[in-house]
């Protein structure tokens, strides 16, 4: 099922003619008629929840929005994905951009915004391009700009480009930096609904969630829901990486199994050269790392599918989150200890540094972390970090120390052992890798090909 | 003297133009960017002092927010800056090795600039490109699935151009 990447492959589907030829520009005529509170109507019954990560209720959040007489309002796409692991908006954005200007166009006449902003992070620097490319393109057709196809709403859309931090993809962080300011998240309440840009009303969404308001609109917020399962209403990007044949940006509708997605070639198409799966981060660096045996079933010996729902079955003792959808996986030759190492590199080198646990506790659990992988830790390191990231989890201004916590709660939680044959064997850690020891199925057979 | 030339002038009032009255500085990051790009890919005290002026706003507001961000150089780099990703997905795919394999073809160390100042390598996070790793930004483009080979053949043309 494709509802956002249906006509990605269409020659020329970057360009506005080839665009509104596959039936671009359609939601924006639809929504120009209906009323904005119909339109944020239709948005709570499609069930959308952001795709961000955080997977809130998109209409529920549209309809906090504050509405002081005489002050306005603003929308900002938040496209700074940058949680390692994520890279479905940069697909969208560079493949469809029109797909995002008219969810956006739709979005901001829901909420009443006559200047919005697309803040992209600065790497993205050809994509900014494109986005302005077809935003003029919208505007030279009467998309946007002044009175919109005879509406009375005016509308423009401005790309914003970042300068390299990860933590302005964090709503408040962002919105700091759009204010011209380092990016410092700050603390809630108020809420940017109430107090966002230059401290007027504001909702931030992300790339994948404005994109997914143009067939929600087009075939009607029930319709919407019916796709997928449960709360996991319509489809998802996700981004696959890591150990896989066929890394890349797969739309699916959330009724399918993760063991298919691994394996099946409309997908991931397996692990190359026939190694076995040892674990996966199914939802972009934050979210916990899970064995393969807890991966594809959950721990009541369910299968697992791919959705919000299933994938955190069991919380964080057994199940994990679809968080972004940025879905890395490891391959039996994979090292926990390092790769968590990298991740706790990341997370140090991001931090805003405004709250101590955050700034120095992501910096004393890398430097652990780098003496075990070299082979000079000792077995108290072990309980070291457990401590350190059980004080960082939910004592900061952000989630940024919690996302910096769980990926290593969750790797000694899953692979103490492995942390453990790294202290005990010191050398010949720095040679080889641990394997896969029971993580994986003994005989795993995968019951797609 | 620092002055950005007529046409950047031009593309910063633009950049000014987009936000209401008053909020200017919401134009300074885009403005570092352009900054960077005209004044010789970093950002010298006199440069920010410029912006600043530009800006009406102190020279302390840009120097906070120039030394936050990590693609603003706060020192001189080479011509070309290989930024080759780090992270995890990176990793898995043999970043490190790439990593090894410039500085020895180089001769030179993670942050470093090459003698002859045409090479810079920096390390880099997450640049959103997981699933074509290893990777590098070179300059607005990435490079993606990475070999020795192809890191041979962009260093090759990047040598040749920088002769032209
Ligand atoms: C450290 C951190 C980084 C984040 N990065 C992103 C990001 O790159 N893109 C994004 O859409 N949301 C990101 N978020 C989530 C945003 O704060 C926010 O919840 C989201 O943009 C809301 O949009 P949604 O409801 O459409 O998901 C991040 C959050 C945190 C704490
Ligand atoms: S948790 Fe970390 S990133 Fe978030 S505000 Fe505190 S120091 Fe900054």
């Amino acid at each position: 099922m494709k509802l956002l990447l249906e006509h990605a492959h269409v020659e020329g589907i970057r360009y506005y003619d080839a665009y509104r030829k596959h039936g671009g520009y359609r939601s924006v005529e639809k929504a120009l008629k209906m009323s904005p509170d119909e339109i944020t109507e239709e948005v709570k019954k499609s069930g959308l929840r952001g795709r961000g990560g955080a997977g809130f209720p998109t209409g529920m959040k549209w309809s906090f929005l504050a509405k002081p007489e005489g002050v306005p309002r603003h929308l900002v796409c938040n496209a700074d994905e940058s949680e390692p692991g994520t890279f479905k908006d940069r697909y969208l954005m560079e493949f469809i951009p029109h797909l995002l200007v008219e969810g956006l166009i739709v979005s901001s006449y829901a909420l009443g915004s006559n200047l919005t902003f697309i803040y992209i992070r600065g790497e993205y620097a050809w994509i900014v391009d494109i986005l302005e490319q077809a935003i003029a393109e919208a505007k030279s057709n009467g998309w946007l700009g002044k009175n919109i196809a005879g509406s009375g709403f005016d509308c423009e859309i401005y790309v914003q480009r970042g300068a390299g931090a990860y933590i302005c993809g964090e709503e408040t962080a962002l919105l700091e930096s759009l204010e011209g300011k380092r990016g410092n998240p700050r603390i809630k309440p108020p809420f940017p609904a109430v107090k966002g840009l230059w401290g007027r009303p504001t909702v931030v969404n992300n790339v994948e969630t404005l994109a997914a308001v143009v067939p929600i609109i087009n075939m009607g917020g029930e319709e919407y829901a019916k796709i997928g399962v449960g709360r996991s209403t319509g489809t998802k990007l996700m981004s696959a990486c890591g150990n896989i044949n066929k890394p890349g940006v797969y739309e699916i509708d959330m009724t399918i199994s993760v063991e298919e997605f691994i394996f099946s070639d409309q997908y991931c198409g397996g692990i190359p050269k026939g190694k076995r799966l040892k674990a996966c981060i199914p939802g972009g660096s934050s979210v916990p790392i899970l064995p393969a045996n807890l991966l594809l079933k959950t721990a009541k010996g369910e299968t697992r599918y791919m959705n919000y729902e299933s994938l955190s079955d069991g919380g964080f003792q057994t199940g994990s989150m679809l968080g972004s959808g940025g879905f890395i996986v490891f391959d039996e030759d994979q090292c926990v200890v390092r790769h968590t190492m990298s991740l706790a590199h990341f997370y140090m080198h991001e931090s805003c540094g405004q709250c101590s646990p955050c700034r120095e506790g992501t910096g004393w659990m890398y430097r652990i972390l780098k003496n075990i992988e070299y082979g000079k830790g000792k077995m108290s390191d072990i309980e070291l970090l457990w401590d350190i990231q059980g004080k960082i989890e939910g004592n900061t201004i952000c989630p940024l120390g919690d996302a910096a916590a769980w990926p290593v709660a969750a790797a000694i939680r899953h692979f103490r052992d492995e942390f453990e044959w790294h202290v005990l064997n010191p050398e010949e850690s720095q040679t080889r890798n641990y394997g896969l020891a029971h993580y994986a199925d003994p005989v795993y057979v995968p019951a797609v090909s | 003297m620092i002055q950005f030339s007529e046409e950047k002038l031009n593309k910063v009032k633009e950049i000014i133009a987009r936000y209401p009255e008053g909020k200017q500085k919401s134009a300074l990051i885009p403005v570092l960017h352009v900054a960077q790009e005209e004044f010789g890919g970093w950002l010298d005290v006199p440069v920010m002092d410029y912006v600043a002026e530009l800006l009406s706003l102190k020279p302390i507001e840009v120097y906070e927010v120039a030394t936050f961000y990590t693609m603003f150089n706060m020192k001189p780099v080479g011509k070309y800056v290989l930024e080759v990703c780090q992270t995890g997905p990176c990793m898995l795919n043999g970043s490190d090795d790439i990593i090894n394999y410039i500085k020895e073809k180089l001769s030179i160390q993670v942050g470093e600039t090459t003698a002859d100042g045409l090479f810079t390598l920096k390390p880099a996070e997450c640049l959103g490109a997981c699933g074509y790793a290893p990777m590098m930004q070179l300059g607005k483009t990435f490079r993606e699935f990475l070999t020795k080979e192809k890191i041979d053949q962009i260093i090759d043309e990047l040598r040749a151009a920088a002769k032209n």
